[in-house]
């Protein structure tokens, strides 16, 4: 009734060319930042913002640079934990070794790292394509988690891989309390997310999807395959790099190699694929899916149990997690193989229409 | 000249224990399409079934003869893996029919989820052995040749000799049965096989199962060397290179991929792996696939990539 396009004419192109047309959503989107801005930490708790809030930010930009490559570009990397670790790593490297670098400074010079590192993984891809490409990147994946866990320059020396960094300040705020952490992790993931929206709207995104939807015919027209390829692997490396520096500074703390393992890049995918492929807000459906369901699990399951009268063992518990988990998994792709940001889609046009649908 | 032997001996059984679990990803993509990441759970699963049956069993009919359980229990989990093999069929398969490629790899990686957490839920989560009656105890052969002969772990031997003669078993079954004839039929061409009167379903039941008992022996295998754990379900992770090394389509290029991926993992091992660091088996094998993929991107045996726009 009151989402309706009605009476909004669109009279320049740049009117055209929003991100939203349409008013109503841009009115929702402006009440919707303000809310995750203002609203959001007077009402969450500590809890809230360490098992959910953060992760989910850092989670959901992890995403948007997995759903680059995956969702616009059509090539599957399974790399993705190691993109994660390179980033953590390298920032940590800078964050260490030089004195005095900003936060900021680093975390981009380990996007920066995770680029670098990403182009020079993702040239296969100029080769290679479809399933071989997934198991071609896993060699990102195992020669990081090799990298990091043996050669000990990167470690600073210590000897199991462990690494923590602690002080972490921006501009003077400290940033010690999980409130700042999250303020923190969302004004990142906005200014990403609204770059990356925009890269995937401009030419260089019609080049991705085209290269997506088919190389050859997107050869034959005059877009080259290997800047196109390229280019998606380093703007979504730089991103989940980011996102990895994120992830080991503000979440964890302290980290080692195994935090970056191949079920992270397994993860990621899931979010990918849940949240919809070639869509950003997919992404952050499919990381709040992700980062949601095992803490909802672990709180259901106990008290259906205790419904029955049975004594449910921790252990049982995860292994009953990881069956409902791939289960889910499962059913969500038969049920809806476009994701969470399809249903979002036609749940969007059915309220244009409604009350009257005819 | 003796030591090198003694390595490349090594990984060449090392690789027959890869082909074997290579196989199981060759035989379903060929008849499916499905790039079939749940072959390592499968193998930690049927390992995980056969290693609590013979448990059971023998405490059940009061038997100890180990290879008298072994065998009851080796026919109670190839029951366990046919279920397996239906109801994936009949839960997830049939529903995704003519979705994409990815697709399909995401929901075999939901089903790696899922058989994990059912198979420690139902058989446990401790480690667990199988007792197939293999000899641990390693030999010296060719002593009048070498100096010191080489050293031959008879386990490994008779591993290698198992898989090879699974390999054979099922090239008679895919090239002289009928059965066989109608799975290659489908892996040609899903809709001619199905106008000539194939019923697909029935064909998919069949190469599932034939994946469980290959992830059977499998896990048989890889158990009674390793013992029956979580970690058996990386071995898959283990063997993914060679699949793309010898062609996802083709069944003698998991096994030549497998033998060059177990010689070049051992051989770098021990004369590169001073230079580097050690543990670098793992990556080599996906750099030596990568290596190969560059200069022939359908895999060694696979069949030729031809785009059309």
């Amino acid at each position: 009734m009151f989402y309706r396009e009605n009476g909004q004419f669109k009279t320049s192109y740049r009117a055209d060319q929003q991100i939203f047309p349409i008013r109503q959503d841009r009115i929702a989107m402006a009440l919707f930042m303000l809310f995750a801005i203002a609203v959001v930490p007077m009402l969450a708790s500590d809890y809230l913002f360490r098992a959910i809030l953060i992760p989910f930010l850092i989670f959901s930009l992890a995403a948007v640079g997995v759903n680059i490559l995956v969702g616009y570009c059509g090539q599957i990397s399974l790399g993705s934990g190691a993109f994660m670790a390179v980033g953590a790593y390298a920032a940590y490297n800078f964050f260490v070794r030089v004195d005095g670098l900003p936060l900021i400074l680093a975390l981009i010079l380990g996007g920066v790292c995770a680029m670098l590192f990403g182009i020079v993984f993702g040239l296969p891809s100029l080769r290679v394509k479809g399933l071989y490409l997934a198991v071609a990147t896993l060699a990102a994946q195992f020669f990081s988690d090799w990298l990091f866990l043996r050669v000990q320059w990167f470690t600073n020396n210590s000897s199991s891989g462990s690494v923590s960094v602690n002080g972490l300040q921006v501009f003077g705020y400290s940033l010690d309390s999980p409130l700042a952490k999250y303020w923190f992790c969302l004004l990142l993931l906005s200014v990403i997310a609204l770059m990356a929206k925009n890269l995937v709207r401009g030419a260089v995104g019609r080049e991705w999807m085209a290269i997506r939807d088919m190389d050859v015919a997107a050869a034959v027209i005059g877009i080259r395959p290997m800047y196109a390829k390229l280019s998606a692997f380093a703007v979504s490396s730089f991103i989940v790099g980011i996102a990895g520096a994120l992830w080991a500074f503000l979440y964890l703390g302290a980290w080692e190699p195994a935090a970056f393992s191949v079920d992270q890049s397994f993860k990621l995918l899931f979010m990918v694929i849940i949240g919809g492929m070639g869509s950003i807000v997919g992404s952050f459906f499919g990381a709040a899916f992700i980062v949601v369901l095992p803490i909802a699990l672990s709180q259901i399951l106990p008290a259906i149990t205790g419904l029955l009268g049975m004594e449910i063992s921790t252990a049982s518990i995860s292994h009953v997690e990881l069956m409902v988990f791939g289960g889910l998994i499962v059913w969500f792709l038969i049920v809806e193989p476009h994701g969470l940001a399809k249903l979002w889609a036609i749940s969007k046009q059915k309220l244009r229409i409604w009350p009257f649908p005819h | 000249m003796a030591f090198f032997l003694e390595t490349l001996l090594g990984g060449l059984m090392a690789g027959m224990l890869y082909a074997l679990v290579a196989l199981g990803f060759v035989l379903i993509y060929k008849a499916s399409g499905v790039f079939n990441f749940a072959q390592g759970a499968m193998v930690l699963f049927a390992a995980l079934a056969m290693a609590r049956f013979a448990e059971w069993s023998g405490e059940a009919l009061g038997i100890g003869n180990p290879l008298v359980t072994s065998l009851l229990a080796f026919c109670g989990a190839a029951v366990v893996m046919f279920c397996v093999a239906w109801v994936i069929e009949r839960f997830v398969l049939r529903h995704l029919v003519n979705q994409e490629g990815t697709t399909l790899l995401m929901a075999t990686l939901g089903i790696t989820y899922f058989l994990e957490g059912l198979g420690q839920s139902l058989f446990g989560s401790s480690i667990y052995k199988i007792d197939i009656g293999m000899p641990k105890d390693p030999v010296m052969i060719l002593e009048n040749v070498f100096e010191g002969g080489i050293l031959l772990n008879k386990e490994d031997f008779y591993a290698a000799l198992i898989a090879a003669a699974l390999v054979a078993l099922l090239s008679i079954f895919f090239q002289k049965t009928s059965t066989g004839r109608a799975l290659r039929a489908v892996a040609d061409d899903h809709q001619a096989a199905q106008s000539i009167g194939i019923p697909l379903n029935r064909i998919w039941v069949i190469v599932w199962c034939v994946a469980g008992v290959v992830a059977l022996v499998a896990g048989m295998i890889w158990g009674s060397k390793l013992g029956v754990q979580f970690s058996l379900a990386t071995v898959a992770l283990r063997a993914l290179p060679v699949v793309i090394l010898g062609g996802l389509t083709s069944v003698p290029g998991a096994i030549v991929g497998g033998l060059i991926i177990g010689v070049g993992e051992k051989l770098s091992e021990v004369y590169l792996g001073h230079f580097i660091g050690g543990g670098i088996e793992i990556w080599f094998a996906y750099v030596l696939a990568l290596g190969f993929l560059l200069v022939r991107p359908q895999g060694l045996f696979g069949e030729k990539i031809i785009d059309r726009v």
